[in-house]
């Protein structure tokens, strides 16, 4: 087992240092010539001429931010959430939570389209929802979620219009399971605590920090770090929503991986990318771990 | 003695009943407002998904902001139910397969997740912490990554025509290979919450090690088992992946397979309100199952054992 799935991965590093192409593809085909580091420098210069616009740096910060951005906004709505759906005597609990789940289940790639279809520049639905509330006729709001190049905050490129389009998309789907995570963890909270806090005086912002919180950390702290995995790879969002879009700035490392392999057929560089990136995630894994440790359980 | 406190605490009791009797509905009014608030965010674009499947103009973009176009009528769902794909399977058949993908993904993943995190959480063996730092690596890796070695393995056991790549439970094991690391940290950072004190209590009153984890851990972990195997019922029903890669036989084909299998030429030529209809009926059942499995995440355990 250990050579199935380490095989692989030793075949792809020494891919990387060739100029492994199409011509190699087939099985007797000329073996292709070692080339040392020179894809790894291609990529660490962006120096690429498939590909218009190429940063890896570029990509590589705009990755990280989407992560973080995106997992602090959706563990802090799902707490949110939980605890509002979670407060005694709430009429027709259940029935919220049967439908806060639905974002969850209905397949990815739906999801992306239809948010697409949301943010389209004339017809979306965002721009008629916020011509709706700004009382104006239909046609008049049209913001170029998609295409356009600029971003709305100035002195920070990094993040054009299409970033926030896929933020709330995201979030419209990331934050119903970090609820249902955070319900879970709710619920081992024993009552008779609230009432100890509550003869001490504490107030309802105190009670959260000392009695919900430390109950809350070991349950979403794993789930957190697992979403930020899951968000830094997530694929189909930035393919099928915004395709990488405008001129490349919401590409992901993921993206930009298939890209290279499916579009470019340039393997060998695909290779030294996937490399890149086993390192830059084994890091990441290394630090949250490191993070998870650090913070203090109940039981210990 | 008695009545001379008995009438300041009555009095302290009738103000305090006055004080939380009367905004009960006002609260309530608040509560709901902000739910439906929210109910209305995460509704929107599934009402537009609808509105699209109800459409007999069959458009990719709607125009308007009607959640019931004109002309609305259930052509699409028929038409979704009857012929799904082009390949002679029938709509139940796709779904069966799904679910049995989907349940055997959330059984056996909660199974030996939950004895893995329980073996992490409370033994001390060699290699414990290189174990879990394993796990961690593997549930860094995307799943595209894992699709060839898989699909190599798997393609290696064959007995005469049956080859355990191109069926069902070859893509179960798959699935559920990728949704063990995650079930085994998930379940282990919530039972390493659980106080040891009530096992230590157990083991005092003459419980086995195997007594004490079928009898008490299993019932207080409840809620976080219940979350994991809903989200391996989801990833195993919404799979696309695995069962792509590795199905060939049309009997097998699962729900999500069809879907994709629609998307096929864009914008043109897919045929948007079957496709939004497909989608309804697949993301339907899963919104049962959670209603099913609500009880159990919702457990509501009181853990008063040990603690004062």
């Amino acid at each position: 087992m250990g050579i199935i799935t380490f095989y692989p991965l030793l075949y792809q590093t020494w891919m990387s240092f060739t100029d492994f192409g199409v011509q190699n593809l087939r099985t007797g085909a000329p073996a292709p010539n070692w080339v040392g580091l020179d894809q790894y420098f291609k990529i660490f210069s962006n120096d690429i001429s498939g590909i218009p616009n190429f940063d890896f740096w570029r990509i590589l910060a705009f990755n990280l931010f989407w992560a973080f951005s995106n997992v602090i906004i959706h563990v802090i709505l799902g707490v949110a959430i939980a605890i509002l759906l979670n407060t005694k005597g709430l009429r027709g609990r259940r029935i919220y939570r049967a439908i806060f789940i639905l974002p969850v289940v209905i397949p990815p790639i739906i999801v992306a389209t239809v948010w697409r279809n949301m943010f389209d520049q004339t017809n979306g639905a965002v721009n008629l929802l916020i011509a709706a509330l700004l009382r104006q006729p239909p046609g008049s709001v049209d913001i170029a979620w998609l295409t356009d190049p600029g971003s709305p905050i100035p002195f920070f490129s990094l993040l054009p219009l299409s970033f926030f389009a896929l933020l709330i998309a995201n979030t419209w789907l990331g934050w119903p399971l970090n609820a249902v995570v955070a319900t879970g963890a709710l619920q081992s909270i024993p009552g008779d605590l609230y009432e100890a806090a509550e003869m001490d005086g504490a107030g309802a912002w105190q009670k959260f920090r000392t009695v919900t919180l430390p109950f809350l950390r070991p349950a979403m702290l794993p789930y957190a770090i697992y979403g930020f995995v899951i968000t830094f790879n997530l694929f189909y969002l930035s393919y099928f929503m915004t395709n990488g879009g405008p001129f490349g700035r919401t590409e992901l490392l993921v993206t930009q991986a298939y890209r290279l392999v499916n579009e470019q057929r340039l393997y060998a560089l695909a290779a030294a990318f996937s490399v890149v990136m086993f390192f830059i995630l084994l890091g990441l894994t290394l630090v949250t771990n490191r993070l998870g440790k650090a913070t203090a359980s109940y039981a210990d | 003695m008695t009545t001379s406190i008995a009438r300041p605490l009555a009095q302290a009791a009738a103000v305090t009943n006055r004080r939380r009797r009367r905004p009960a509905w006002g609260r309530q009014a608040l509560l709901q407002a902000l739910c439906l608030f929210v109910t209305f965010t995460v509704l929107f674009p599934i009402l537009w998904i609808l509105s699209i499947a109800l459409d007999p103009r069959n458009i990719a973009r709607p125009d308007s902001l009607n959640i019931i176009p004109p002309g609305a009528n259930l052509d699409a769902f028929v038409r979704a139910i009857q012929r799904p794909t082009e390949n002679p399977v029938s709509f139940l058949e796709l779904a069966f397969n799904s679910f049995k993908l989907a349940t055997s993904t959330a059984l056996v993943s909660v199974a030996f997740g939950v004895s893995a995190a329980y073996a992490f959480s409370r033994l001390h063996f060699r290699f414990r912490q290189v174990l879990m730092i394993a796990v961690l690596g593997v549930l860094m890796l995307p799943a595209v990554a894992t699709i060839t070695p898989l699909f190599v393995l798997l393609n290696s056991f064959k007995l005469g025509t049956f080859s355990l790549r191109d069926s069902i439970p070859g893509v179960a094991m798959a699935l559920i290979s990728g949704a063990l690391p995650f079930a085994i940290w998930n379940l282990k950072g919530y039972l390493d919450t659980i106080p040891k004190d009530l096992e230590e209590a157990a083991a005092v009153d003459g419980a086995s090690r195997n007594q004490s984890f079928i009898r008490i851990i299993l019932p207080l972990a409840m809620p976080a088992i219940a979350v994991t195997a809903f989200l391996g019922f989801v990833a195993g029903w919404t799979d696309f992946y695995f069962s792509w890669m590795f199905l060939t036989k049309p009997a097998d084909f699962t729900l999500t397979m069809a879907l994709y299998g629609m998307v096929g030429g864009y914008a043109a030529t897919t045929p948007w309100n079957v496709l939004s209809a497909f989608a309804i009926l697949v993301a339907l059942p899963v919104s049962l199952v959670y209603l099913v499995f609500q009880r159990y995440i919702v457990g509501g355990l009181a853990v008063g054992g040990v603690k004062g």
